[in-house]
């Protein structure tokens, strides 16, 4: 790949998946360097979420292998995967509600991150407080309304400790004051040396985060360079415009 | 990034209720002393019923892992116990000694049925359990639905018996209550409950999702068989239909859901409860089941938390409380993007 400079952190080479006939993901071939904050762009139906699941895990790719920090982790599940410090968080969020928002993080903290119960403390706090999430600490998870939740499965993946993280549609459905918060946060894990892969639809949020963009359509990368330069590929104003959302 | 802030484990409300239970256990222990021999053996029925409940809780409440299977291994520990005493261990050894069986016949179960989700799970342990009943009929030993006993407890005198089952099923209870509110309040029980609450979001913080669960299956199975042995040196004799009966497991889920499922208090307070009804109208047949039905049918539409998780809603009561409470000092709860309003309402409930 042109776009992945020394110190890769993650590969993938010919993935594909299918469900059944329906070939989700044909073909893709995706690698980023450690420094890399890289977002993902591409109509409804692309296949960006179900790249983020074989990536992060969830499921096996139908073909293809993927390299994290060098090693082969296409066989691994998404639990071996987070411990080595590859996370994701969930477009539709996923808190255990019936645990209290800090618990949702202190299992991450302990698990994920596999520290020591002082230390998985203070990591599940400082991940409560980056994300604003401090005065609800003690709330049930499911009685925290969408722009909690979300906030929530972000400290929650921050307490894993990622060297990658994989956000799926972070901020879908929030304000733009809600996004430019939202903004800030990821900003600061950039200063945390955190990779970012990153799939948002508000693409001018993306844009102030990403120093690279992607754009998939139909299961396939069709752009993939300077974020500038991908949205004025002729092909990817097809994607959006001329081909309409499928 | 470092926040100054307190995690609460217990109250002092907990603390004292620890000193509480220490009291309780002391008092249990010395109590046939003054209690009459029909009363000793109703209190070891309520260690059993403890056992039974706080174990299903544990496995349904805590873990997700709802079973109407319960009775596979309530039977099995009885069963074992029978085979051991019969080669020869001794009667009290084998109550603990098949306990110990049925946790390591457990865990093969368990390799094909976690891999089974909610009813499939629920419905598939109640399969293997009647599945076993009829292999253990198929034993010599057992002579079908004739049955057979405990013989071998027979060379003590009844009293001795008693007072031994007695001590027994208060140790067994106050030990196994103590390894499982160990392990639901350590990271462990973290990971139980959010495998409950979201086994694929678990799994992408690094759970390990298979290898928790089947801990707490073998720990519910080896529970539930301690409480299937002791039940059968209460009763000395032996009949498969009587153990491997789905309604220990439907006692089982009256206790916990009556009680308040999820909560480590409920399942104690609901087979106080049980036993409390069973000593009142257990005479009275038929009347007795659909009394037992109509409560739990009450409870689910009026109370669904159970009682004691309503009163820990209401009034904010922990006693034995497996959870985190973050406590801010006041600068850090209203600084950020927290609201202190809220802040405030969840004092309260806490």
């Amino acid at each position: 790949m042109t776009h992945a400079p020394d110190g890769t952190i993650l590969s993938a080479a010919g993935i594909q998946k299918r469900f059944g006939a329906l070939v989700v993901l044909d073909d893709i071939d995706f690698a980023m360097g450690a420094d890399e904050a890289v977002g993902i762009v591409g109509p409804n139906g692309a296949g960006k979420t179900t790249l983020l699941s074989v990536l992060s895990g969830a499921y096996p790719p139908s073909a293809g292998t993927i390299a994290f920090k060098g090693d082969d982790v296409t066989a691994l599940p998404a639990t071996q995967r987070c411990r080595l410090g590859l996370v994701r968080t969930h477009q539709v969020p996923k808190p255990f509600g019936g645990m209290t928002a800090f618990e949702n993080v202190f299992v991450a903290a302990s698990h994920g991150a596999g520290l020591g119960r002082d230390e998985a403390y203070e990591e599940a706090l400082g991940s409560l407080k980056l994300c604003g999430m401090l005065g609800v600490a003690n709330r049930r998870a499911e009685t925290l309304g969408l722009l909690d939740r979300k906030r929530l499965e972000l400290a929650r993946a921050l307490a894993a400790r990622p060297t990658l993280l994989l956000l799926d549609e972070i901020g879908g459905g929030l304000t733009d004051g809600e996004a430019g918060e939202l903004v800030e946060t990821i900003r600061e894990l950039r200063h945390r040396k955190i990779s970012i892969v990153w799939i948002e639809h508000i693409v001018h949020i993306l844009l102030q985060v990403a120093e690279r963009l992607i754009c998939m359509d139909a299961g396939k990368i069709i752009a993939d360079g300077e974020p500038q330069a991908v949205m004025a590929d002729p092909q990817v104003i097809s994607a959006y415009l001329g081909g309409g959302p499928k | 990034m470092s926040v100054s802030a307190v995690i609460e484990r217990g109250t002092a409300a907990s603390r004292a209720a620890g000193i509480g239970i220490a009291a309780i256990v002391v008092l249990l222990a010395v109590a046939p002393q003054f209690l009459s021999a029909g009363m000793v053996d109703r209190m070891t029925a309520l260690f059993i019923y403890v056992i039974l409940a706080a174990m299903w809780n544990a496995l349904a409440g805590f873990g997700g892992l709802v079973s109407v299977g319960q009775q596979l291994f309530f039977g099995l520990g009885a069963y074992f116990a029978i085979r051991l005493a019969n080669a020869g261990l001794n009667p009290f050894v084998s109550l603990f000694v098949s306990a110990i069986v049925v946790g390591a016949v457990s865990w093969p179960i368990s390799l094909f049925m976690l891999r089974l989700k909610n009813g499939e799970f629920a419905i598939g342990m109640w399969v293997i359990a009647a599945l076993t009943h009829l292999l253990v009929n198929l034993d010599r030993l057992i002579q079908g639905e004739t049955g057979t006993s405990l013989i071998s407890l027979n060379v003590y005198d009844a009293s001795t018996r008693r007072l031994t089952i007695y001590w027994l099923a208060l140790a067994s209870m106050t030990a196994l209550l103590a390894i499982l509110f160990g392990l639901l309040r350590g990271s462990t029980g973290a990971a139980i409950r959010a495998i409950r609450d979201n086994e694929d979001a678990a799994a992408s913080v690094g759970v390990r999702v298979t290898g928790t669960k089947r801990l707490l299956f073998v720990l519910a199975a080896f529970g539930i068989g301690v409480a299937g042995a002791l039940w059968l040196a209460t009763a000395i004799t032996f009949q498969p239909k009587t153990y491997f009966n789905v309604q220990w497991t439907a006692y089982m889920i009256f206790m916990v859901l009556v009680g308040g499922i999820g909560t480590f208090e409920g399942a104690i307070l609901g087979a106080l409860l049980f036993f409390l009804i069973e000593t009142w109208f257990g005479g009275t047949g038929v009347w007795y089941l659909i009394g037992l039905g109509a409560t739990a049918l009450v409870f689910s539409l009026f109370l669904p938390r159970g009682l004691w998780g309503t009163l820990e809603e209401r009034f904010g009561w922990r006693l034995l409380s497996v959870g985190y409470r973050v406590r801010l000092p006041a600068d850090e709860a209203t600084g950020g993007a927290a609201l202190p309003a809220n802040t405030t309402t969840h004092r309260e409930k806490a």
